[in-house]
């Protein structure tokens, strides 16, 4: 039973680590909390729901181009919400990107409208047990996608010339700039790829529950940036763990309490977390800079 | 004094205006406290409702369950709505303000599914028999004190400190400003105010459900506030006067824009902060593109005006005002 609970939350925390990631990467680059992130997940679940449904894609195209046209998104919304902000407060970033979140999930409302679509998988879906543990290809697939696109990010991040730039604009805007790197193509490349692994957390999501509104990016974004906070923010393992950790605590806090309180669960963490370690598990307590 | 002010005003107001009045009030003085923690102290708050909503259910509980009279319950809202804003305020506020954002909206979030489930409130189905005694006499008197004394608070020692704690937290530490101590008065003041104008809430609209509390409810104070100018209170009581007036005359007019509001309100949030970050009547030392512009028209020698190279800095490079740590 416990076990089972585990595993559930696993694979619901694997989707939370997706959405932690592109706030912290964004943070790490911009300081900002983006609060369109939900907004970005949400529009990727619809996406590929039309991709599947209308335009009746095989599903790793679909989701392939769910990705791709909500890291374009991202890109646009970075570009017009937030660039022309570089240098202005962090209060009226904050204003801007709240601003741009109502405008996204509006305008999407006011295109499908306030009801639940449903999302049936294009792929049969069998249930089976391992052991004790009862679980699905559907569960599996989202664990799987959410493992390789974290693995993916740490590459890149690590590996190539774009991540360098990337930790280079975390650690100091200025110098980077100095030290030749565009910093922002490099923001871009940023909201891009955040945007994109949202986008795949949106579709998986929307599949497993059947589900896909307007609405549908509040709560997952909001425990998104538990997640982030919870894991250190503008830290990328951190964001990984974070969302793991969240989706298991959450599923407990549910067996233990009832299943109203499970929203309430993750803002308890989140207050906890801030009172007790705002840096995170995984990251470093900092100054700020003057 | 006051019932036979409102018998005067009931004479030559009709019932839907005077009902759009009372809302009109009620939204001032959440407006008004809105601003005194994002306008006056720059912190980002996106749980206004949340505050009302504890005062509302407060006074609605006082009302219904314990026959508390109207002149002990309100005052009784606005201490309870306070009170959680200390327990929220105290771990949040010692950080950098952008977790303070986010911390009221889940704190928000937190209250909406707590009075959804708790059966004394009624749950989804909400709290009824509330009497109606809020009238417009009271609401008016209310906004009074509550601009009084949002005004005289603004204008002494603590204000100062406050819009030093918006303009430059580090700046102000340095000088000697408890920066957590006056970041949680200012959200304790305002959360006092935002449970008084809930209490008022819950007397005139005599029913209560979760669902007029949420987080769209802290967006729209938010545009309130914004549009009215950052640091303005009189700013802040047009911004609801015309935000409130605005729908319900686009209803008769335009009901599917009055209807579809919100996708204004969120471009014209973006349009705002990079024109004017101020809003229309602001106080802070930030400039936006619009000022940038002007400034550069002004400044500019007349015969220059034609054909000078611009420059490759982004405008907003030149104003002065970076309000934190960039």
């Amino acid at each position: 039973m416990f076990a089972q609970q585990l595993l559930n939350g696993l694979v619901t925390g694997s989707t939370y680590a997706l959405i932690a990631l592109g706030y912290t990467m964004v943070y790490g680059v911009l300081q900002l909390i983006n609060f369109a992130h939900g907004e970005i997940y949400m529009m990727g679940a619809f996406t590929g729901l039309l991709l599947v449904t209308v335009a009746k894609l095989p599903f790793p195209l679909a989701l392939l181009l769910a990705m791709g046209s909500t890291a374009l998104l991202g890109v646009v919304i970075e570009f017009l919400a937030y660039r022309p902000l570089r240098r202005s407060s962090r209060l009226s970033v904050l204003i801007s990107a709240i601003g741009m979140s109502i405008f996204v999930q509006n305008v999407a409302l006011w295109i499908w409208g306030p009801s639940t679509r449903s999302f049936l998988p294009p792929f049969p879906v069998t249930a089976f047990t391992i052991g004790s543990l009862r679980t699905n290809t559907l569960e599996l697939l989202t664990l799987a996608v959410a493992l390789a696109m974290m693995v993916g990010l740490h590459l890149l991040v690590t590996r190539t010339k774009l991540g360098k730039a990337m930790r280079a604009v975390a650690q100091d805007r200025e110098t980077a700039a100095l030290m030749g790197v565009n910093v922002n193509r490099t923001i871009a490349f940023t909201f891009a790829i955040g945007s994109s692994l949202a986008a795949a957390a949106g579709v998986m999501v929307g599949m497993l529950f059947n589900a896909v509104t307007p609405t549908m990016g509040v709560m997952p974004g909001l425990k998104g940036f538990v997640a982030a906070v919870l894991g250190g923010i503008g830290h990328i393992p951190g964001a990984m763990v974070g969302g793991l950790v969240l989706g298991m605590v959450e599923v407990l806090g549910v067996a233990l309490l009832s299943s109203q309180w499970r929203d309430a669960v993750a803002f308890a963490i989140l207050i906890l977390v801030l009172l007790y370690r705002p840096s995170g598990l995984l990251g470093r307590r900092t100054q700020e800079k003057v | 004094m006051l019932d036979w002010a409102d018998g005067l005003l009931r004479s030559f107001i009709n019932p839907y205006y005077y009902g759009i009045l009372v809302t009109i009030g009620i939204n001032i003085i959440l407006a008004l406290s809105l601003n005194l923690v994002t306008g006056f102290t720059g912190q980002l708050h996106l749980g206004h409702a949340a505050f009302m909503a504890v005062g509302a259910y407060t006074a609605g509980l006082l009302a219904t369950k314990a026959g508390v009279g109207f002149a002990v319950a309100v005052p009784a809202a606005g201490l309870a709505a306070a009170l959680a804003g200390v327990v929220v305020g105290l771990p949040t506020l010692r950080l950098r303000g952008d977790y303070l954002a986010i911390a009221t909206l889940g704190f928000g979030e937190i209250v909406r599914i707590t009075l959804l489930n708790l059966d004394i409130t009624g749950g989804p189905f909400g709290l009824r028999g509330i009497p109606r005694q809020t009238n417009l006499p009271i609401v008016i008197l209310a906004v009074v004190i509550a601009f009084a004394v949002l005004r005289s608070l603004v204008n002494s020692r603590v204000g100062r400190a406050l819009v030093a704690i918006r303009e430059d937290e580090v700046a102000a530490q340095t000088m000697g400003i408890d920066t957590t101590r006056y970041k949680v008065t200012a959200f304790t003041v305002a959360a006092f105010f935002a449970g008084v104008a809930g209490a008022l809430f819950a007397y005139w609209f005599r029913y209560l459900n979760p669902s007029s509390f949420g987080f769209m409810v802290s967006i729209e104070l938010l545009a309130m506030v914004v549009f009215g100018g950052l640091g303005n209170l009189l700013g802040s009581a047009l911004g609801a006067g015309v935000m409130t007036y605005l729908p319900e005359f686009l209803r008769t007019v335009a009901p599917a824009i009055a209807e579809r509001r919100l996708v204004f309100y969120g471009a014209l949030l973006v349009i705002v902060m990079i024109l004017r970050p101020n809003g229309l009547l602001g106080t802070s030392s930030e400039q936006g593109w619009l000022e940038v512009w002007l400034a550069r028209r002004r400044s500019r020698p007349p015969e220059a005006r034609s054909g000078a190279p611009r420059h490759g800095t982004p405008p907003a490079a030149q104003g002065g005002g970076d309000g934190g740590a960039a």
